[in-house]
């Protein structure tokens, strides 16, 4: 895991607590580093992700456990930070988005496979798809489509219709795999994508000529 | 103009994205990730109920609970708080409410927020909250668009009236074709519909946020906005801040859907409560704030005429609109049903054409843009239309659109709806996705599905779409009585090492801008990708700009880029020019290399930067930089189209429906960049699909969202979706030299008729004729249930469907 946690661990913005709040001591790994923090004993997890401990990668999108935005993995599996107590986590390891890179900083098999297969847009939602395909993976290492659609069935994209979605948990099987074959983006995404290139390679960065409006001519296929 | 003959072209590269990086890794900073020193936290005391009176709010208990800074409610906002924006009054006689952001005297629909308390910390903001008392004194409430509609109970009692305004384009006083009323008068088939285009809900994933600073000598607002430009020009009317003083940013935004294209309440409770108390304060919604606070989108009542002949021929069609603008006006709330006023002749020849829609308030949250905006609508029913026409006449679906499309060589065509759609090839945009689709052999097995009366019946749905984007020419925006223009704003500064930075005036949430502005410019000027640097969503930054909606990015923005390109290189010929004592006029520019022509002298474009950074040897009179600016209004419109084919399948006995495959061929002109045009078609279809099958926000009749979370609210998930066949055709837009006509909302708009046009088609023999929407199992069982006892066998076509 990275350590990458220990220097926005030390830009920790403590809230400011009131008096009378009843408080807890928790003591967690979190992304491999030990850290100890005092919270009210009503602190959701993600609360205390963001807020104490300042990983603002885990994102909260519903509180009330359905989108799954704020999935992080306890013990290594998937868990709603919303709903689960700050206080639940003691003596636990928790694994965020920021500690899903390798050991020398390089991209997380499943971090590397959004990326070839343009699995995220606005990227609010990701936090929660990288954690839950990463424990996905490691239960099942070569899941089959229907299976990596069913995996995700318990997190909620907006932007992307899932289906690069899907294409980057096959492809994350693969990288973890090992088989470091061609990041084929364009397969994993679909047919129209590969088709553009010939269109690129005829007339990228020409001006469209007025007449081009002739439109038989045109379609490139 | 230059051309990349050499190097690898970036323009229509599969490039994965720049902005990936940090988003997959953390390094996101999305406005709630925002802290600063001393920062106070906001939190919202919202109306339970949908109309009543404020009779008298305590809040003596939460002002002295624990952390709490101060609480304000609407009376001690009032003189200073103004009223929320209305940018688009459609007629000079529109009836406009004031819309304060906290009620002062009534509330309107459930949510609308009474009073805001600041303090500390998120958790006693939230806890004060809870011991503000609110005596209200009940009101009729009306919900019903209909019932609204007749007055009955008058929302606003100072209008007079729940009639917002009506609005009418007649092809005959336009002069783009005949009188609708005697063209259907002529007409051998008349067919009458009612469409109940219903609400929904954006349901963008980043729940929206605002942070402000009032401590410098500018406030600045971070917000979870589409539009900080815009946002920080209504400010300044609204509230009377000078403009100058407003800094507006948006960090990254999650998503916004035409959502997040609103000047809210809760910005302007933000920066009115941190100037108050002169610190930082910062509000971010729970979800189901979301839900009832923020606006929602759609909901229309539509009665459609369509006039057609025997062979298919279609004569006129006449359309009547009730719109549910909701308790108020948003910042174009009104305007978006005259959005699709130009887009329910489709991709047709009409020879008469009438609109008239009337915008009706009633007591729930406002409406306003969400993706699409008037044209999803407007294509649904033109699309229904064309299905029943078919199924009328007994003709194929394919037949009835083929029949009256416009051919591709009558292009440039003017519509009866007065637009002049520059290009486009239907033709081979449907030939394409009846091919991949497989078209003749779904038929077969929905024949033999039929004949062997299988329990789970097929149904192909068509819909061949167009819809206006590059939003907008400011003349027609003028033209409609809109309250700004639709150009858009480009920067181009040239660094001394050759590096680029590109300010543009786009504000992007997702649509990866950065790296398709990367691509345009690495291509203009002949620079590496990885050396284009992107700036955007800050008014300090990008100085000026029209933001991001209406697929406006590209087509208008992206050829701002474009301009200020072309003007950094003729200034930067007359740099090489003088370093090679040559004419301007014998310089040539490509790949990144000046040269003269006819020789093998050149030098690199890095060469000029830095020449031109160091000034020691320029030509007499140059102004040592490179850096240029452009401002685009594009002259039209533009108009992507595509052909989408569902094939449904639909148990008759339980009323489950699946698709079962989904094809489309979009033609969206020249493409950046392909991994990005393929995510926001599959992002679009998701959203028109759940319109078709999932989504509605519910109101009970006293005004209670009954749809407050996502547990009610059903955005599908991964596995209530189909694969996508996404495929393409090219006819350039001939009105920007990108030739790119955009694609946000294409897929929106096209899917949400496919999908109820292959649900018909394949239980529209059981005697079915409508099945509204969302087309939930109960409603489909239901509507088979009754067509069965009712005992109207429809009469079998001769030809499918």
């Amino acid at each position: 895991m990275s350590e990458q946690t220990t220097r926005t661990g030390q830009t920790t913005h403590t809230d400011v607590v009131e008096a009378g709040e009843q408080m807890a001591e928790v003591a967690l790994t979190v992304n491999g580093v030990p850290r100890r923090v005092e919270v009210p004993v009503r602190r959701t997890l993600s609360d205390a992700l963001r807020v104490d401990l300042g990983l603002t990668g885990t994102h909260v999108g519903c509180e009330h456990g359905v989108c799954g935005a704020c999935t992080v993995l306890l013990d290594g599996e998937p868990v709603r930070s919303c709903l689960m107590l700050a206080a639940t986590a003691d003596g636990h390891e928790v694994t965020t988005v920021e500690g899903l890179t390798e050991e020398d900083g390089s991209l997380g098999p499943v971090q590397q496979a959004f990326v070839d297969c343009h699995g995220l847009q606005c990227g609010f939602c990701t936090p929660g798809f990288l954690t839950t395909i990463t424990a996905f993976i490691e239960d099942n290492p070569d899941p089959t489509e229907e299976e990596a659609r069913e995996a995700i069935g318990g997190n909620l994209c907006r932007c992307t219709g899932y289906h690069n979605i899907v294409a980057s948990v096959l492809r994350a099987a693969e990288l973890a795999r090992g088989e470091n074959g061609e990041a084929e983006a364009t397969d994993q995404a679909d047919g129209a994508a590969a088709d553009d290139e010939a269109q690129a390679a005829g007339k990228n960065g020409k001006d469209v000529p007025r007449e081009a409006a002739d439109g038989e001519r045109q379609v490139a296929r | 103009m230059t051309i990349m003959e050499e190097r690898q072209a970036e323009i229509g590269r599969p490039r994965p994205r720049k902005e990936d990086a940090r988003l997959i890794t953390g390094r996101s900073r999305y406005t709630d990730n925002i802290t600063l020193p001393g920062m106070l936290h906001l939190a919202m005391v919202r109306s339970p109920l949908a109309r009543a009176r404020i009779t008298g709010i305590d809040t003596s208990a939460a002002a002295s609970a624990p952390g709490v800074v101060q609480v304000l409610t609407g009376a001690d906002l009032a003189a200073e708080q103004g009223s929320m924006p209305n940018a688009w009054p459609i007629t000079p006689e529109q009836k406009t409410p004031p819309h304060p952001a906290v009620a002062v005297d009534t509330v309107n629909f459930a949510g609308e927020i009474v009073a805001v308390v600041i303090a500390r910390s998120a958790a006693a903001a939230r806890d004060a909250s809870e011991l503000i008392d609110v005596d209200y004194e009940d009101l009729p409430v009306v919900t019903d668009l209909a019932t609204a509609a007749r007055d009955e109970e008058v929302i606003h009692p100072d209008l007079g009236t729940n009639r917002s305004a009506t609005w009418v384009f007649d092809s005959a006083q336009a002069g783009t074709g005949g009188d609708v009323e005697e063209a259907l008068a002529n007409s051998e088939v008349v067919i009458e519909r009612t469409f109940t285009q219903q609400r929904l809900i954006p349901a963008f994933m980043e729940p929206r946020s605002t942070v402000v600073d009032p401590t410098g000598e500018q406030i600045t607002m971070w917000s979870a906005t589409q539009i900080p430009h815009v946002l920080r020009v209504m400010l300044a009317l609204t509230l009377g801040v000078p403009e100058s003083k407003l800094r507006v940013i948006a960090p990254d935004v999650g998503g916004g859907f035409g959502g997040k294209l609103q000047v809210t309440p809760e910005e302007v409770i933000t920066l009115l409560a941190a100037r108050r108390v002169g610190k930082p304060c910062k509000y971010t919604e729970t979800r189901s704030e979301t839900m009832m606070g923020a606006h929602h989108g759609r909901d229309q009542l539509q009665t459609l005429r369509l006039g057609a002949n025997r062979d298919g021929t279609v004569t006129g069609l006449d359309v009547r609109l009730l719109a549910d603008m909701g308790a108020y006006l948003g910042l174009i709330t009104s305007g978006i049903p005259i959005l699709g006023a130009f887009m329910y002749n489709g991709i047709y020849k009409f020879s008469a054409y009438r609109f008239e829609c009337t915008n009706v308030f009633t007591n729930k949250v406002w409406t306003d843009a969400y993706r699409g905006a008037g044209r999803p609508e407007a294509t649904f029913a033109i699309e229904r239309m064309m299905d029943e026409l078919a199924t009328e006449l007994g003709m194929d679906p394919i037949e009835v659109r083929r029949k009256n499309w416009i051919a591709h060589e009558e292009f440039p065509f003017t519509t009866v709806a007065s637009l002049e759609y520059d290009s486009g090839n239907y033709e081979a945009a449907t030939d394409k996705a009846l091919e991949l689709f497989d078209y003749e052999g779904l038929r077969a097995e929905q024949r033999r599905r039929r004949e062997s009366g299988d329990p789970v019946q097929l149904g192909i749905g068509v819909s061949t779409f167009t819809e206006m984007c590059g939003l907008a020419p400011s003349r027609v925006l003028g033209a409609l009585d809109y309250g700004a223009g639709g150009w858009e704003y480009a920067q181009v500064r040239v660094l001394p090492t050759g590096n680029v930075e590109v300010v543009t005036g786009v504000s992007p949430h997702g649509q990866g801008h950065v790296t398709a502005w990367s691509q345009i410019v690495a291509d203009r000027l002949g620079v590496p990708f990885e050396n284009v640097e992107v700036l955007y969503g800050d008014t300090q930054v990008a100085q000026r700009g029209m933001d991001t909606y209406g697929s406006r990015s590209l087509a208008v923005g992206g050829m701002a880029v474009v301009a200020a390109t072309d003007k950094v290189v003729e200034k930067a010929k007359q740099v090489a020019a003088h370093m090679l004592e040559a004419a301007t006029e014998d310089i040539e520019f490509s790949g990144g290399q000046f040269s003269v022509r006819g020789t093998d002298q050149g030098v690199s474009f890095n060469d000029v930067a830095l020449a031109t950074f160091a000034a020691h040897d320029l030509p007499d009179g140059f102004e040592p930089s490179l850096d240029s600016d452009a401002t685009f209004d594009p002259e039209n419109f533009s108009f992507p189209h595509g052909t989408h084919l569902a094939a449904m399948e639909v148990d008759t006995e339980t009323g489950q429906v699946r698709v079962h495959k989904y094809v489309c061929v979009d033609d969206v002109g020249h493409v950046i960049n392909p991994l990005i045009v393929d995510g926001q078609v599959h992002g679009g279809l998701a959203q028109g699909i759940a319109q078709a099958l999932f989504e509605e926000a519910i109101y009970d009749e006293s005004g209670t969202l009954l749809t407050g979370s996502f547990t009610e609210y059903l955005v599908p998930s991964a596995p209530d979706l189909p694969e996508f066949t996404v495929d393409r055709t090219y006819t350039p837009a001939t009105t920007n030299v990108l030739g790119v006509k955009g694609v946000g909302e294409a897929g929106t708009i096209a899917s949400t008729p496919a999908i109820v046009n292959g649900i018909l088609d394949a239980i529209r023999h059981l005697g079915v004729e409508d099945v509204p929407m969302p087309c939930s199992p109960s409603r489909v069982w239901n509507a088979i249930q009754q067509a069965r006892t009712s005992g109207q066998q429809a009469p079998e076509p001769e030809v499918a469907p």
